[in-house]
């Protein structure tokens, strides 16, 4: 397959189609109205629907009709937008249906900014709306990446039948990088979901709900529910862990943020610093036994990220407390810059001592 | 000895937890009689998002969804792009269609999108305990209009159906009620159209039923619907709103 | 066979077939149904007219209609 430069939100779009997705409901928002304007052209050229609903809260009401009704289907927002879609991807975790939720973040709170951010992160792991439900979040950090985790993300929402979110930012979503597409799956030879509303012919009904006025059942339900997140968290965790084996100090970031890492980690090298990065690629399940691991040997942790700090609670949490965890966070739309995390960290190493 | 009527098979043989009296039950009798007749039952799926109705995946014998408060006409509009072939229906309150679900109704009947709703409205909300609906008349009382509609403070009942009217995507849309056994054979006639206008891909069909609470207009079931003749049918005049040339007959 | 036929245990009383029949021939039963309603019945078969009016006001699809046929010569 040849490589082509793409922008990631058009990656986005045509990675969703490669995954069998014939429907799109969505809503213009910055940073992420290329993926509805990529579809807009795309869908209908392989028999595919795309609607422009009248607000995000319609939109996501569309996904959880076209999911239950057997589909392929996805939708996607910038922040403000997937917070008015929290009703409905409650309900579509709640009814077990699959579908693929794209966030590309920007600055918060209320209207924000259009620049990226990383302030959705507590919405996007901790369920985001009522209930006690949990979206499998993958977190892509390259364009490339966000053409793989899409076709990921169609695979686990119809295995475990849940809600997938692809957390980006207006970075990921507005640069360019080359691709590769995988082949294009056929919706006809996807398998069949015997549980779908397609017409009750030669069956009962299938009925697509999330109401249980008794509580006996409802708690039941939630118990199916929590057994699903206990077998992705067995399952499907996904990280990366860059030059982290003998690391004194190990940043921990996703998305744009570990991009910077990286850069960081390289030029902390050359200073002799023993840097190291571990990149979570699903935030939830979250990598914790990969984190453990990772950080085995470190005398500190520093996460990065474009928030006041969310990810690092977790980051904590994790790794039990075991080894002291800094944060160092830009917000607003503003992007750390590499040479701000290496001051960090040259700082966070002196105080510790230097590294051998 | 043959039979003239029976319960139709669209419906399940449950019972309904409708109070009684509630005209709920006539409705979806009459929405199952017409499955029947169209013989539609294996390729209908129907929408009942919250309200009084929300239990209806229990009571119609075919694939059904339960939906959010307001957004019916949103998953029917999903289901109906997945399912083209399928006759997709939604069953709604007021408070559901005329309140919360404004925006939704009026986009699916924008698009034409070539579904049919069922819009029952009782100008109250039966299943939260009475409140004041966007369709309670003036002066009519609720839980959270203790003395009864003050235009000055709550404004003024929806008329969804001539709204609706407006809209070319509208292909049919008529206000019918089922305060007695004629207008109940008129309802009928109503809703059937309303469905073929699906089947025949003419763009959006809506049917509102005048329908009573009994229990929270604080009515015995039978002066429920005299009051709904002496004070809805004046303020929601009956009769076809829109419908398309040839149907018009 | 009866002309018209009344499920009591779906009935909730609610009267609406009572009132809808044009031949007066509906009555409350004396006896309780098992939710605590006295169903609605009819005792005089015969005037039935199997109109369904009683049946089209039920909510509760408690009533099942016949007529008998009419043999033609």
């Amino acid at each position: 397959m040849a490589k082509v430069l793409m922008k990631g939100n058009e990656a986005l779009g045509e990675a969703a189609i490669r995954a069998g997705c014939r429907f799109f409901f969505g809503y213009p928002i910055t940073p992420q109205s290329e993926l509805p304007h990529y579809l807009a052209k795309r869908l209908p050229e392989v028999g595919g629907v795309f609607l422009q609903a009248e607000s995000e809260v319609a939109a996501i009401n569309m996904v959880y009709g076209a999911a239950g009704a057997g589909a392929r289907v996805m939708t996607s927002s910038s922040s403000p937008g997937v917070s008015l879609k929290m009703e409905g991807i409650s309900y579509i975790a709640g009814a077990e249906l699959p579908c693929v939720i794209v966030n590309m973040q920007r600055g918060g709170p209320g209207l924000g900014s259009i620049q990226p951010g990383q302030a959705d992160y507590f919405q996007a792991v901790k369920g985001g709306g009522h209930g006690d439900y949990r979206l499998l979040v993958l977190a892509p950090a390259s364009i490339q990446e966000m053409v793989d985790l899409m076709g990921l993300a169609f695979a686990l929402a119809d295995k475990y039948r849940n809600p997938v979110m692809i957390l980006g930012d207006g970075t990921l979503g507005q640069m360019m990088e080359p691709v590769e597409f995988p082949e294009m799956l056929d919706p006809e030879k996807l398998p069949q979901k015997p549980w779908a509303a397609q017409g009750a012919k030669g069956r009962e009904p299938n009925i697509i709900n999330s109401l249980y006025l008794n509580p006996l059942e409802l708690e039941d339900h939630n118990l199916k529910l929590q057994a699903k997140y206990t077998q992705m968290a067995a399952e499907e965790t996904r990280s990366e862990s860059y030059y982290t084996d003998d690391a004194d100090i190990v940043l921990v970031g996703y998305g744009s943020s570990a991009r910077v890492c990286k850069a960081a980690v390289d030029q902390a090298r050359q200073q002799g610093i023993k840097a190291g990065l571990f990149r979570p690629i699903t935030l939830f399940p979250f990598p914790k036994a990969e984190i453990q691991a990772a950080c085995r040997q470190a005398k500190a942790v520093l996460t990065v990220e474009m928030s006041m700090g969310q990810l690092v609670e977790d980051v904590r949490y994790n790794l039990e407390f075991r080894v002291p965890v800094h944060f160092y966070g830009r917000a607003g739309g503003m992007v750390p810059t590499t040479r701000a995390v290496v001051s960090k960290i040259t700082e966070l190493v002196q105080e510790g001592g230097r590294s051998a | 000895m043959i039979t003239v009527f029976e319960k139709p098979k669209s419906l399940t043989p449950a019972k309904t937890h409708y109070c009684p009296g509630c005209t709920h039950g006539i409705i979806h009798r009459l929405v199952a009689e017409v499955i029947d007749e169209l013989g539609v039952r294996e390729e209908t799926i129907g929408i009942a998002p919250v309200g009084c109705s929300v239990l209806a995946y229990n009571y119609f014998n075919v694939d059904m969804y339960e939906a959010a408060h307001g957004r019916a006409p949103a998953v029917a509009t999903g289901i109906k792009r997945v399912h083209p072939d399928k006759v997709v229906f939604t069953y709604q309150g007021d408070g559901d269609l005329a309140a919360i679900g404004t925006a939704e109704i009026i986009h699916a009947a924008a698009r034409g999108e070539k579904i049919t709703t069922i819009f029952v409205n009782n100008a109250i909300y039966g299943m939260t305990g009475g409140q004041m609906a966007p369709t309670t008349l003036i002066g009519q009382t609720a839980t959270t209009a203790p003395n009864g509609r003050d235009p000055e403070v709550q404004g003024y009942p929806i008329r969804m159906s001539e709204i609706l009217a407006t809209m070319p995507g509208a292909a049919y849309i008529a206000r019918v009620s089922v305060h007695n056994p004629q207008e109940v054979a008129k309802a009928k006639k109503a809703i059937k159209t309303a469905f073929q206008v699906q089947l025949e891909r003419k763009g959006f069909a809506m049917v509102e039923v005048l329908s009573s609470c009994p229990t929270n207009w604080g009515l015995t079931p039978l002066k429920a619907l005299e009051w709904l003749k002496d004070n809805m049918i004046p303020y929601y005049p009956l009769g076809v709103q829109k419908a398309p040339e040839e149907v018009k007959a | 066979m009866l002309k018209v036929e009344f499920d009591e245990e779906r009935c909730k009383g609610c009267e609406l077939c009572k009132a809808a029949c044009p031949k007066g021939i509906i009555v409350m039963a004396d006896h309780l149904n098992s939710m605590g309603f006295y169903p609605a019945t009819v005792i005089d078969q015969d005037s039935c007219i199997s109109c369904a009016f009683c049946a089209r006001m039920c909510p509760d699809v408690v009533i099942t209609v016949r007529r008998e046929e009419k043999n033609h010569g």
